[in-house]
């Protein structure tokens, strides 16, 4: 009895209710009719949940679930090619298959590339170039091991492929440089998307356009020209799987494809250009004065631009990238020299534009100019002529290029005058012209040299101009530094009297799906103020050059007048020793020049040569001038040897 | 005797156990479920027509039932009971052990899984304990009822399978509140049941409660579920996608699409309406169900009929909660719906029931 006390939370009321029947069904009926209720509240809370599904929260769900299904996938557009001036092709894009691997996907990527390699021919430099992809890949990109299946191979794997999930074989667009070599450095390259083209993209708003590419132009044209040669990117919707397999395809947006271009580049000239310079390292370029196009831009040793295209191999890069003859190095348009004597002409002009000098103002040349340097001692700038050139006027200062008339004209004028005159040619500036990267050299004045010795580690005598500065400067040395792009550029100009256009290597863009050409319009940058009797008497000189002066072997019997400068680019400083070239080492030999412009009555191409450690302006550079111009003149073409007699050669 | 009413009085015998309006909901339901079964299969026919196959075997086994009269179901309960718990022995001892659980007892090349057969068993045997006391729930009672209870549920949550041992737990407390259990202890046992469950949950069943609660947080493994059905049920709109035409379903992005997540392939093709139609005849089953379990002439029929209504309740309530991301996931299948032999026989087995409550009633009563 205590027990039942105890449990007395019970239900105790049954001993009394059992008995009645009635009562019995009754509360039984209350508990069911209760469940029933409890069943309308619930059914009624799962009524307002899919209430909230399907109409409050709907367009939600419909865009997560168009979001499962729609896969869109970027298509890249076809890059457009890029030919010379006749429409020779010098890049183009082809499409290939790869057989493509997605790392992240992969679990084992070692066994997978064993594997693989198992079914389709992996070469060690397939694997070298893949791995070096992995260190340099945006994350998650599907990176090629193999490329250019051929059907066989795609075949094969296809049958394999369930084996290798995260591989897969893709159609990819490729570029190739049919020439190889030939005009490497105006091409430039492109090369797989790395992480700082995607901070590039992303900063300028393109990172969209370019999701279907996996290229983008490095340098060169294909750099400069990215935007034009790259095309819109095209959408391709796809409804896929839950295991993202492609099940149809839904709408199409074609990708718009680049514009092809085409250079103001002859092929022809450029290849003679570059085979003339032989095994020499230089750089040519040959500008028509008339409109500014570049006809040929030569940059010696160049480089195989197809090695870039799937990322280089370490053995290749370090081939180009070590190598002291500095095969990546743009020389035209980066590489700046002392001009030497071919900064003679301009200086000349300036010294007639200033009333300085008259052209037939003559002097006895001592064969050296004497700068008094204090304490009643004199330093003795020399001529290249021991003894001097005798009597010299502007004409005879050209031709024969006499350095004790530039002594002394350097030392009675201001050096801020004469950066202010040569400015016009755009010394010291950049021309311009459509590639980017362009070196800007250095025309030397008081504030260049301030600005240049700023800083703590110069005192106030390595900023202050002196007027041994001046003189050395008179003949091209010194500070002087221009690019040979620049010294074309002037010498264009010139030739044009006066009227400078921009320097251009696209004379055409057409439209890569209508076909319709644009041509680039010349640009006038500059109308210099010169008079035409002092055009007149500098060409005369430059005239003579080629006729009686220092030039006159190589244009022996040339059936056109031209008009030219030699110069040669001091590398090592003799110290007033006298040079000679034979005693002097290959890499601390002079650099040589040679400036041009045919016909000299109506110029149509203008060029600047220069040959690194070359020597003397006239034998090394100079030949190379000469071919261009029966090439193009005359439509003959080979190589100009210079006269292979020891006779000594001057400037 | 014309042929007539040969065959009239044929129709007669045939259809004398089997209750008309609860006949004819269930076939309705039937067919919503071939509808949207034969689009969850798609493109597989072949169980399409196994499915077929199985509900006209469930219909000839509820028919038997209908015809069972309710008494000799309650002399059968406790041989069915000990039979249940005995096989639930054997599967802890000799189980077959199917993705980490054991629940599936081999006879012959048959498999079978005894748990399912103590969703009836259960609610059949505390009918028939507490008819036999007549519904004095004393201490006594109470506590051999708990121990009932308790035996089973503890076998099935071992195997492990926390889900259908709570669908047993439940059906069992049904009978236990129906023969009216004072309201303080249900209060009492349903507050001690959370912590009591949670704290022998094993951890990927308490892992399937937190995705529960934020299906977002893991949208790639235990979330996936609940979420790629919500998103189902929700791109469906009002008027649904149209037949065959889920794209959450016929891409694969549903998993379970056939078994116990179809009613999200239902919501996806058929929209806010199609769900009201299906709410709308289960609660016409329901209160069916519950008219019978009403007018129920025993204390053992009142408590089965009211039990079996309410668990075919829970199922679907369950079940829909659960794919529409209200419940945590259990393994539950829709009734009428969801692919499956075994749950549908056990199903019809209940319908059969119910029908040979009502229909029996009525010849005692004539």
């Amino acid at each position: 009895m205590r027990r039942r006390d105890f449990w007395r939370w019970l239900p105790r009321r049954h001993h009394y209710e059992i008995r009645d029947p009635a009562r019995e069904l009754f509360l039984f009926r209350q508990r069911l009719w209760l469940t029933g209720l409890a069943m309308l509240v619930v059914f009624g809370v799962l009524l307002g949940r899919f209430f909230y599904l399907q109409v409050i929260a709907h367009q939600q769900y419909q865009t997560q679930a168009e979001n499962n299904r729609i896969t869109v996938v970027p298509v890249g557009p076809s890059r457009g090619t890029i030919s010379d001036r006749n429409g020779k092709v010098l890049a183009q894009s082809f499409s290939a298959y790869t057989l493509e691997l997605t790392p992240s996907k992969i679990d084992d990527l070692e066994t997978t590339l064993t594997q693989i390699g198992e079914l389709i021919e992996i070469t060690p430099r397939d694997l070298r170039r893949f791995r070096r992809a992995m260190e340099e890949s945006r994350n998650f990109d599907s990176l090629p091991l193999r490329t250019k299946l051929n059907d066989e191979e795609v075949a094969r794997f296809a049958v394999n492929k369930y084996r290798f999930p995260g591989v897969d074989i893709r159609a990819r667009l490729y570029r190739q440089y049919p020439e190889g070599e030939i005009a490497s450095h105006v091409l430039g390259y492109i090369g797989r998307i790395n992480d700082r083209d995607v901070d590039r993209l992303t900063d300028s708003g393109d990172i969209l356009n370019y999701k279907g590419t996996d290229h983008i132009g490095k340098t060169g044209i294909e750099l400069s020209y990215e935007d034009t040669l790259h095309g819109v990117v095209g959408f391709d919707e796809v409804e896929v799987d839950a295991l993202g397999r492609a099940v149809r395809s839904l709408t199409k947006v074609a990708p718009i494809p680049g514009d092809h271009l085409q250079l103001t580049i002859d092929l022809r000239l450029q290849q003679l250009a570059e085979q003339s310079l032989g095994e020499a390292n230089g750089a040519v370029v040959a500008i028509d004065p008339n409109n500014g196009e570049i006809l040929a831009m030569a940059s010696m040793p160049g480089f195989d631009p197809n090695l870039f295209v799937e990322g280089i191999d370490i053995a290749n890069w370090d081939r180009l990238n070590t190598s002291p003859d500095k095969p990546l190095l743009n020389r035209p348009l980066r590489g700046a020299y002392p001009p030497g004597s071919t900064l003679k002409p301009f200086l000349a002009l300036g010294a007639l534009t200033s009333g300085k000098r008259t052209a037939d103002y003559a002097f006895n040349d001592p064969g050296y100019f004497e700068l008094p340097s204090g304490a009643g001692t004199t330093y003795r700038f020399r001529d290249d002529k021991p003894g001097g050139h005798g009597r010299v006027d502007m004409y005879k200062s050209i031709s024969e290029s006499c350095d004790t008339y530039y002594y002394v004209l350097a030392s009675e004028t201001d050096i801020d005058d004469t950066a202010r005159f040569l400015s016009q040619f755009d010394f010291g500036q950049i021309t311009g012209i459509d590639l980017e990267g362009e070196a800007t050299g250095v025309l030397p004045s008081r504030a260049w040299k301030r600005d240049r010795f700023s800083g703590p580690r110069y005192k106030e005598e390595h900023r202050r101009w002196y007027l041994g500065d001046s003189i050395s400067a008179g003949i091209g040395q010194g500070y002087n530094s221009f690019t040979p792009l620049q010294l074309a550029h002037a010498v264009a100009t010139l030739a044009n009297n006066g009227v400078a256009y921009r320097p251009h290597l696209v004379k055409r863009i057409i439209d890569g799906s209508t076909g319709q050409s644009k041509e680039i319009s010349p640009e006038i940058t500059r109308r210099l103020n010169l008079k035409p009797a002092n055009l007149a008497a500098i060409k005369k000189a430059m005239v003579d050059v080629n006729r009686e002066g220092t030039a006159m072997r190589i244009f022996k019997n040339a059936p056109y007048t031209s008009a030219g400068k030699t110069g040669t680019a001091q590398v090592f400083s003799l110290r007033g020793e006298r040079y000679v070239e034979s005693q002097i080492k290959s890499h601390l030999r002079d650099h040589a020049w040679y400036v041009a412009y045919a016909p000299a009555e109506k110029p149509v191409i203008a060029v600047a040569v220069l040959v690194e450690n070359g020597g003397f302006g006239a034998r090394a550079a100079a030949p190379v001038a000469r071919a261009l111009f029966d090439d193009y003149l005359l439509g003959k073409r080979e190589p100009v040897k210079p006269p292979s007699d020891d006779n000594e050669w001057e400037e | 005797m014309h042929l007539r009413d040969h065959l009239s009085a044929a129709w007669l015998r045939l259809t004398r156990h089997i209750d008309g309006p609860l006949m004819a909901i269930v076939l309705l339901l039937l067919a919503v479920g071939a509808v949207v079964l034969f689009s969850a299969l798609a493109p597989d026919t072949d169980r399409f027509i196994q499915q077929i196959k199985s509900v006209g075997i469930a219909l000839v086994v509820m028919w038997i039932v209908a015809n069972i009269a309710p008494h000799r179901l309650a002399q059968i309960a406790l041989p069915l009971y000990l039979l249940g718990v005995l096989m639930l022995i054997g599967v802890a001892l000799f189980g077959v052990t199917v993705n980490g659980s054991q629940r599936w007892l081999a006879l012959g090349g048959f498999r079978f899984q005894p748990s399912e057969l103590l969703k009836l068993a259960v609610p059949l045997l505390l009918a028939w304990y507490f008819q036999k006391a007549e519904a004095r729930i004393t201490f006594s009672n109470f506590l051999v009822a708990m121990l009932l209870i308790a035996i089973p549920t503890w076998l099935i949550k071992r195997q492990p399978d926390l889900g259908t041992a709570m669908l047993v737990a439940a059906s069992g407390f049904y009978v236990l509140y129906l023969a009216r259990l004072s309201w303080k202890v249900i209060v009492v046992l349903t507050a001690s049941a959370v912590p009591l469950v949670w704290l022998f949950a094993h951890d990927y069943q308490k892992q399937r409660v937190l995705s529960f609660l934020d299906p977002a947080a893991d949208p790639l493994r235990s979330g996936y579920h609940t979420l790629q059905a919500t998103i189902a049920i929700g791109s469906g709109g009002v008027t649904g996608k149209g037949w065959m035409n889920g794209t959450q379903t016929h891409l694969d992005f549903l998993p379970e699409r056939h078994t116990d997540f179809i009613f999200a392939v239902y919501g996806e093709e058929f929209g806010l309406v199609g769900n009201i139609v299906l709410l709308a005849l289960y609660t016409a089953l329901l209160v069916r169900a519950l008219m019978i379990a009403s007018h129920a002439s025993s204390l053992f029929d009142r408590l089965l009929a009211g039990t079996i209504t309410l668990m075919i309740f829970t199922y679907a309530a369950v079940n829909m909660g659960m794919v529409s991301g209200i419940l945590p996931v259990v393994g539950v299948p829709l009734p009428f719906v969801s692919y499956g032999g075994t749950a549908l026989l056990s199903l019809f087995i209940c319908i059969g029931i119910l029908m040979s409550i009502q229909t029996h009633r009525k010849l005692v009563a004539t």
